[in-house]
Formats: structure tokens, C-alpha cells, sequence
């Protein structure tokens, strides 16, 4: 086993402090120098549960969740509901270890509580463990915990227990326990830690998995992100101060992180009775003048289409973002899926007058909200960013620096009282809020309050001062201007300097006879699958797409036409996004095969190594039970 | 220097100021209640002395929706039964505004239920017109929450079953903070109501009696009406929750038998939700609208955040 990576899990049940236990252990080996990343793996369920969290770190840099992993944390499940002969849920108490063994690489470390896991309880584990190579070293977390403080902080006798097997320094560890905690709990958890440490370092070790080396002296200024922090960090740079809505996991993420800070900076968040009511008060903010946002889940979302309809008629700008989490209806709602994409492009009556962008990882997660920010104040019209649970909740470290950028507050194209008294007028005295002829299609606006700026908004079509007209030649004017507002956008984001999609050629090449192409959060895990089968020897690349509304055709058109054949990634069951490619494309149906997954879990970069050796083999079988192939088709 | 001088410039208003030269008359039937709130809207904003550009008349969709159309201020003539929640994020925004929602029965007491009850929980400090024609109008004569028991139409042929809303009751229940009932037509007592409701620092429910002549044939033209404080044969304190309820009880109760009982049942003077938001440090002292035309404020950034992810 190569020491080059860890990827340590910590399994237990909901409750048992896996998620703040692993964040802290994450954010000690950031510290020292590594890199991270964090996959996080939950139940729907408050207590108890077959719940874990991975943390990935390497010297070198890592976009994605590994394959498998190589160090089991298995606490015990402390909230276990009792086994009983007919239920379906088995044993609770011992899955923390059972439902975690598959996924372990070969020569992987376990150490499990033996306080609340019995080990008669997972009667082949020595059999498993001697087929596997496994090194496993039983401990009494529990019995430890309660006996120098208190039960919960078996979590920390653990964590000890890792410090010992894999030659970690406890100083970083104790350093954020000194951050966070104080007096007799403190002094306990340092205790605890300090005592698992010593007691299971004093036993002989039959495992090579060591603590990586921090190459060219590691990582300086780095902070630990989630993708719902980019997303929540950039719209507060542009100048964000209203957030509306209703919880809805994992959409929560992104809420809780405004409401916690919106306060702090003057601004205002609301949770309200229901979707339809957040989308609708974030149009009001907008309208009466502030930078506005709202967001949720799927079946949230779903109630906002109303709201959103409306936006894009009444040219009022909001930002929505859309959390994806399995589906159909109430799905797996703690479950990664990037089955909403027809829904967001889509939904509500009439034609889409909307942006929709789905970021490939952390960092594009931010520039992709400050985009939608302005293009959905320049333009008035509503810019949806689409991410998922994979996205919401996984950590990755990033350079400080990156979020050191300049805030962007403007309302886009508003006028001001001065700007209001030139510009044109109907005779009547009303504000021409809906001119037809003006330049990209944006006519700008009003804000309540301000002199002579007063014009009608409505759902209905309307004259340029917003009353309802249904006259033909009117409604052609309007519904025209309102569609270039697109075709501007378009030739802005293709003028960018900065596309929003990630190609990726690993090496010097100039010619790939392949391409993996895949949008949103599959980005990093593609990269990496790519990366791998270069150095099988294939000649392949990837495109991550980020754009999905308006459509980056050219782009995507150029790449396709550079290959021979190309696989599309995505996280459904009806390879969504390839419907669209082909719809944007008009074509390129018979060189793009699909491979999907939709078992509530994300890629895993061999997956997608073997499913491109398994395309181009021809052998056509999807590689194992979690994903599927949907064959290339004509157009 | 605010960037909204409209607002509280405190000029001389006429009430044809508020008549939108752009669409004059109004295309509600002959005989439309509808007329009454429109000319007691007028009448109340020219009697506080509010000019229309720091009025925001948000409607729902209906008949009664159409009233932004026909009311020159800014208006946001929105979509069924939303009305409440936009309005009350453009109070949020900017507290400044002078604010009115408006809407029909069945999209205030229907559709949009669930916005009416929690808007009310939250006293905004805005006013919510509810037209109650006991009809759907704009769809042709369907039975609506307001409609009584047995009430027949193309929907409820043999008579519906359900005994209707008491809108004054939920409005109570809920929270409003002031809650009145009007008609059409009584066109002074609408004025004033309406003159009291937006000098009300709260939620200010009006439930407006509006005939519907075409669709609602069968029902009273709500006359003859009484006046709950002239009348000696009502005495309660409008302050006092338990016998405003009881009020309210009855005068829905004898809707539906012909009597029509008008004026105020709830008067509350607890703080708006502006007022608590601010206490509890959720809100800008300042309206937040007003700072994004100001070039001097030093704009917070997530930069500052940064400390927690280290």
C-alpha cells in the first residue's frame, strides 16, 4: 500500500459527532500542510443511523473523493434502534463497521469501539480481515471516555487512536480543541486524547499506512470551504443583503450560512411559511430596491415555479439557487442526485427567460454566484445556481487569498432620480419601465419611492409602462426584447476572459482520440478518472460544463468535434444533460455514450475509468450493480 | 440624502393625481363594488397626504387585481394569491414606502391562505384590502371560500357543502393587528377605515364588502348595512381580543342571513414586525434600499469571514 494519501472514514450513527469530529480532523491535517477533501455520507434521520464522513488528504492536490478508502473509524452507533428478527434495518449497532468493510481497500486500517461494537456480533471479521490484509486494532473508545470524562467524547479517544496508528502530531489537533472548547471539557478531551494516544501506541503495529509527507514544505494560508459556503460567500460579495426562505436539506446549508451573517452586515434574512412566499419576498426585495436571494431542494423549487415565471416577466432580478438531492418527490433527501436539471431549465409556464449555472467544484461555486448576481441584475431576469448535496456539504481547502476580492453592491441597470427625469415618459406621466428598443434587450428600471420613476409591473404582457396589453405587435416587441436578453448574455459570457467551463488535457498532447465530458459537481472526480487513464496509456481529455442556460454551444461543439467518441458523466437515470448537449448541438447524438449513476452516491473515479475501458473495449457491460450505460443513439 | 425624494416630501396632493391618465377607466361592470375601493383608496392616500410615488400597490389576479391598473402609483400586479409576500418584503427593503396589498376573496382567503395567516402572525406595517364578493368574478360565477353554504354554480351544481371562511375571525386569530370590515357601498365609512388602517402601524386586515352584480345576482347588495360603533345594539371594546371575537362571530354569521355588520372589530397597538426585527438586531436601522445609492458605505465582505476557516 502506497502512503502517498489517507483517506480515513469515521463511521457511526446520526449523533454521534462524526460530521464535527471529522470537520476538526479535516481542518488539523490542513493545517499541517495537506491537502483536502471531504465526503460526506448521512441518513435522513436525527439520531442514529448508518452515517460517515471521509476525509481524503495528500501532498498532492485532490478534486474528488478517492476510490474506496483505507482507514476505518468505527465508533458504534450509539442511537442503534434494537434488532429485531422481521425488520428490515438489521443490526444497527454493529453497521458502522459491517456497512463499511466493502468499501475498504486492501491492507486498510480498522479501529473500532470495542466498548459498543461486539465482535461476535460481525462473525467473520477475522476471516474478512485476513483475506483483505486488514490491520485491526479493537479499543475500548467508550470505556476510555467515560472513565476520564464523559461518553460523548469517545469521538476524541479516536481520533487519539489515529494519532497513534498513522505517526500524527496531537498539536494541531489540540490547538482547534483549545479554539473551541474551555475549562474541564477542555482539559478531558486533551486527556482522553493524550491517554488513546499513548495507550494504543504502546502496541506492536502490523500496518505500513502512515501520516503522508508534506511535500515542498505543504500549504500555506489555507481555509477549509463547502460548496454551500462559496455560494453563500460570493453572493454576500456582490453586495446580497435579503435572503428569503424555508428549510429543506440540503439547501439548508446555504440559508443558515446568510441568516447567520446577513445580520452582522446590516441585512435581512426571513424564513417564511413555505417556497412560494421565499421566491416571491426575494422578488419583492428586489423590486423595492435591494440585491435579493432565495433557494431550495427539488420539491422546494418546485413551489417556486410560479414566483420564478413571474421574475422573467416582470424583468424583476432574483438569484435562486437550486439544491439537488435524489429524486422523484421526497427521494433520498440527504442523498446526492443531478436529476433536477430539466426541472430548473424548464419549469413554469411559457418560454425559459433564465440562467442557469451549475458549478464543477468550490471555487467555481463562487464565481459562479457572483456571475449570476450580475447578470441577473444587468439583465433582470432570474439566474438559478444549480448544485447538489456532493457539492453542498464537501470541504476542500483553498488559498485564502482566493476570497480576498473586491465587493461588487451595484444594482445593475437601475437609474437614479436624475437619470429618471431624462429618460423617456408616456405623455401620460408613467415611466416607460418596458421600452422596446434599447440595447441588449434591457430597458432599465425604477425603484419604488424615487420621483416620477412610477410604472405598473404585472404578470400579464404588457405596454412599456407595464399596463396590460394583449395587441400583437406589442407582445411580438416584448417577448423579442426579452429573448435577447439571452442572446446578450451569450456574447458576454463568451467574451469573458474567464470561460466558465474547465477543460481538462492532462499532459503535452495536442490531439485526444477521447472525451469525458460532464456537468456540475462530477468536475473534480472526471479530472481525476482522466487523469488516471492517460496514465493507462488512453488518449483522452475532459470537459466539465458549467453553463447550462444559455448553452456554451461553440464551446461544446468544438470539443465533440475534436474526438472520436466522448462519454458524458452525469448523476441521473435519463442522462439529462446529454439530451440537452444534443438539443443545443442539433446533432452529435451517435458519438456521445452516457454513463450514469443514481444510487445516492457520487462517482468514485474508477468508476468512471472502468466504464470508458468498458466503452471503448466494447464490451458494452457497465462496470458493477451502481452505475448504468445508456449506448450512444442517432440523432 | 435619500436617494427616494418622493417619499415623505409632503407636497399638496389632489386626488386626481392618483387617476393614471394612461388607463382611466376602469373595465369593471356597471355596479361593481370594485369602484368603491378605488375611489376610497384615492380619497384616504390624498387625505394623509401621500403623492404616488412613494405609494406600492401590489394586487393578486382577479377583478380586484386589476385595481393597480386603474390606481397611478407603482404598482406589481402579481400573481394569484401572492400578493402578501412580495409586499411585505418591499416593506422589509425599504420601510419607507407606503405600502398596500390588495386582492380578492378567494386570493386572500383561498389560494393564498397560508401568506394571509402568516403575514398577519408577523404584523407588517402595511394594509391588506380583501375584495369579498363571496364569488369568483374574473372566472365567470364559481363558488368561493366566502360563498355560503349551499351556494349553487357551474362548479358546486347542487349547492356547495362547505360552510364558508370567517375572515374576520381568522384575520383575528392570526394576528392582525387592526381588522376591519367595509362595503363598497358605504363609501365614507370605507374612507375612513382605509384613512385609519394606513396610519395603523401594523397589519391592518380590510375585509371590503364588494357586490358583484353579474356573477353574484343572488346576493345582497350589502344595504342596508349598519355601523357596529353607531349602533346602540353592539357594545364591545374594540381593544379587547374575547369580545372582538364574538363580534366577529356574529357579524359573519349574520352575513349569510342578510344583515350586514360593518366597522372596526380589532384595534392592537403592538409593535409591527419592523419594530421587533429592528429590536432584536435583525434589521437595519436605516432602510436597506437607501444603501445601494450610497457611494460612502464601506461594503462588508466575505473576506472578513475568513477567520472562521482557517
Amino acid at each position: 500500500m502506497t502512503n502517498d494519501e489517507l483517506l480515513w472514514r469515521i463511521a457511526g450513527g446520526s449523533g454521534d459527532g462524526i460530521d464535527s469530529t471529522s470537520k476538526n480532523f479535516a481542518k488539523a491535517l490542513m493545517r499541517s500542510g495537506l491537502n483536502i477533501f471531504t465526503h460526506r455520507h448521512y441518513p435522513s434521520r436525527i439520531r442514529g443511523g448508518h452515517t460517515f464522513v471521509e476525509v481524503r488528504a495528500a501532498s498532492h492536490e485532490v478534486k474528488s473523493r478517492g476510490d474506496g478508502y483505507n482507514f476505518l473509524l468505527a465508533l458504534g452507533d450509539s442511537f442503534a434502534r434494537n434488532p429485531q428478527e422481521d425488520a428490515y434495518y438489521g443490526n444497527e449497532e454493529v453497521k458502522p463497521l459491517t456497512e463499511n468493510l466493502d468499501d475498504l481497500r486492501e491492507g486498510g486500517v480498522i479501529v473500532y469501539d470495542e466498548g459498543l461494537l461486539d465482535e461476535e456480533d460481525v462473525a467473520d471479521l477475522d476471516e474478512q480481515a485476513e483475506e483483505n490484509g486488514w490491520h485491526v486494532y479493537p479499543l475500548d473508545l467508550r470505556g476510555l471516555a467515560r472513565e476520564h470524562g464523559r461518553e460523548v467524547m469517545r469521538n476524541t479517544a479516536g481520533v487519539g487512536a489515529t494519532a497513534a496508528l498513522l505517526d500524527l502530531e496531537l498539536d494541531p489537533i489540540k490547538e482547534l480543541m483549545e479554539e473551541r472548547m474551555s475549562g474541564e471539557v477542555l482539559e478531558q478531551n486533551i486527556e482522553i486524547l493524550d491517554i488513546a494516544k499513548e495507550e494504543v501506541g504502546n502496541r506492536e503495529f502490523t500496518h505500513d499506512l502512515r501520516i503522508p509527507a508534506v511535500e515542498d514544505g505543504g500549504n500555506d494560508e489555507q481555509v477549509l470551504v463547502s460548496g454551500s459556503t462559496s455560494i453563500a460567500y460570493g453572493a454576500i460579495d456582490e453586495g446580497c443583503r435579503f435572503i428569503s426562505g424555508y428549510p429543506m436539506t440540503p439547501w439548508t446549508d446555504v440559508f443558515t450560512i446568510m441568516s447567520q451573517n446577513l445580520p452582522e452586515f446590516g441585512g435581512i434574512a426571513e424564513q417564511v411559511e413555505d417556497e412560494i412566499a421565499a421566491a416571491s419576498l426575494a422578488i419583492g426585495a428586489s423590486h423595492a430596491g435591494v440585491k435579493a436571494m432565495s433557494g431550495s431542494s427539488g420539491g422546494g423549487f418546485a413551489l417556486m415555479s410560479e414566483p420564478l415565471g413571474l421574475a422573467e416577466m416582470a424583468e424583476t432580478p432574483i438569484v435562486l439557487v437550486e439544491a439537488m438531492r435524489a429524486g422523484p418527490s421526497t427521494g433520498m433527501p440527504t442523498k446526492p442526485e443531478q436529476g433536477d436539471l430539466e426541472h430548473v431549465l424548464y419549469t413554469s409556464q411559457g418560454d425559459s427567460n433564465r440562467v442557469v449555472f451549475a458549478p464543477g467544484n468550490t471555487r467555481e461555486a463562487y464565481e459562479q454566484t457572483r456571475t449570476a448576481f450580475q447578470l441577473a441584475y444587468d439583465y433582470q431576469l432570474p439566474a438559478i445556481v444549480l448544485y447538489d448535496q456532493k457539492l453542498s456539504g464537501e470541504l476542500v481547502n483553498v488559498d485564502e487569498a482566493f476570497y480576498d476580492r473586491e465587493p461588487n453592491p451595484t444594482l445593475g441597470s437601475v437609474l437614479t432620480e436624475e437619470e429618471i427625469a431624462d429618460a423617456p415618459h408616456h405623455h401620460s406621466g408613467k415611466f416607460n419601465r418596458y421600452q422596446h428598443d434599447v440595447e441588449n434587450g434591457v430597458s432599465p428600471r425604477s425603484i419604488p419611492g424615487q420621483e416620477d420613476g412610477r410604472f405598473l409591473v404585472t404578470g400579464n404582457e404588457h405596454t412599456p409602462q407595464g399596463h396590460i396589453s394583449e395587441d400583437p405587435d406589442n407582445r411580438i416587441n416584448q417577448m423579442d426584447r426579452r429573448m435577447e436578453k439571452l442572446e446578450s448574455i451569450r456574447a458576454e459570457l463568451d467574451t469573458d476572459e474567464h470561460t466558465n467551463q474547465t477543460l481538462y488535457t492532462p499532459g503535452d498532447e495536442n490531439e485526444y482520440q477521447y472525451g469525458i465530458m460532464t456537468f456540475g459537481s462530477q468536475q473534480g472526480t472526471v479530472e481525476e478518472a482522466t487523469e488516471r487513464l492517460v496514465d493507462r496509456g488512453h488518449s483522452v481529455k475532459a470537459l466539465g460544463v458549467s453553463d447550462l442556460l444559455p448553452y456554451p454551444t461553440e464551446e461544446v461543439k468544438a470539443f465533440l468535434n475534436s474526438v472520436d467518441q466522448c462519454m458524458v458523466v452525469e448523476m441521473n437515470a435519463s442522462a439529462q444533460f446529454r439530451g440537452l448537449t444534443q438539443k443545443e448541438l442539433g446533432g452529435h447524438g451517435d458519438v456521445m455514450t452516457s454513463l450514469l449513476k443514481y444510487n445516492g452516491n457520487p462517482f468514485e473515479p474508477a468508476e468512471i475509468v472502468d466504464g470508458f475501458e468498458s466503452i471503448i473495449s466494447g464490451d458494452g457491460d457497465a462496470p458493477g450493480h451502481s452505475t448504468t450505460f445508456v449506448p450512444a443513439a442517432g440523432d | 440624502m435619500s436617494a427616494f425624494s418622493a417619499i415623505d416630501a409632503k407636497r399638496e396632493v389632489d386626488q386626481n393625481e392618483f387617476t393614471p391618465d394612461i388607463e382611466p377607466q376602469a373595465t369593471w361592470c356597471p355596479g361593481c363594488g370594485d369602484f368603491g375601493v378605488l375611489k376610497a383608496l384615492k380619497g384616504a392616500m390624498t387625505e394623509i397626504g401621500k403623492n404616488p410615488d412613494e405609494v406600492l400597490l401590489v394586487t393578486g389576479i382577479g377583478c380586484s387585481g386589476k385595481l393597480s391598473s386603474y390606481f397611478d402609483s407603482y404598482g406589481y400586479h402579481s400573481i394569484h394569491g401572492r400578493s402578501l409576500p412580495i409586499a411585505r418584503a418591499s416593506k422589509l427593503a425599504n420601510p419607507d414606502l407606503e405600502v398596500v396589498a390588495a386582492g380578492g376573496d378567494g386570493d386572500g382567503y383561498g389560494i393564498g391562505g397560508n401568506h394571509f395567516m402568516h403575514t398577519a402572525r408577523e404584523n407588517h406595517d402595511m394594509v391588506y384590502i380583501v375584495f369579498n364578493n363571496e364569488i369568483f368574478g374574473l372566472t365567470k360565477g364559481q363558488t368561493s371560500p366566502t360563498s355560503p353554504k349551499g351556494h349553487k354554480s357551474k362548479t358546486q351544481p347542487h349547492g356547495s357543502a362547505k360552510d364558508p371562511v370567517r375572515p374576520l375571525s381568522m384575520s383575528l386569530s392570526a394576528g392582525s393587528s387592526y381588522v376591519a370590515r367595509t362595503a363598497a357601498v358605504n363609501p365614507n365609512q370605507a374612507k375612513e377605515i382605509l384613512v385609519e388602517a394606513i396610519e395603523h402601524d401594523g397589519f391592518a386586515h380590510i375585509d371590503f364588502l364588494t357586490q358583484c352584480p353579474t356573477w353574484n345576482k343572488d346576493a345582497k347588495q350589502y344595504v342596508p348595512y349598519t355601523d357596529i360603533q353607531d349602533s346602540d345594539d353592539f357594545e364591545f371594546d374594540v381593544a379587547d381580543r374575547q369580545e372582538a371575537g364574538e363580534m366577529m362571530y356574529e357579524a359573519e354569521s349574520r352575513l349569510s342571513e342578510g344583515t350586514v355588520l360593518t366597522g372596526r372589530f380589532y384595534r392592537d397597538d403592538r409593535p409591527s414586525y419592523g419594530q421587533e426585527k429592528r429590536a432584536t438586531g435583525e434589521m437595519p436601522e436605516q432602510p436597506l434600499a437607501e444603501r445601494y445609492f450610497d457611494d460612502s458605505y464601506e461594503w462588508e465582505r466575505s473576506a472578513d469571514l475568513m477567520h472562521r476557516h482557517r
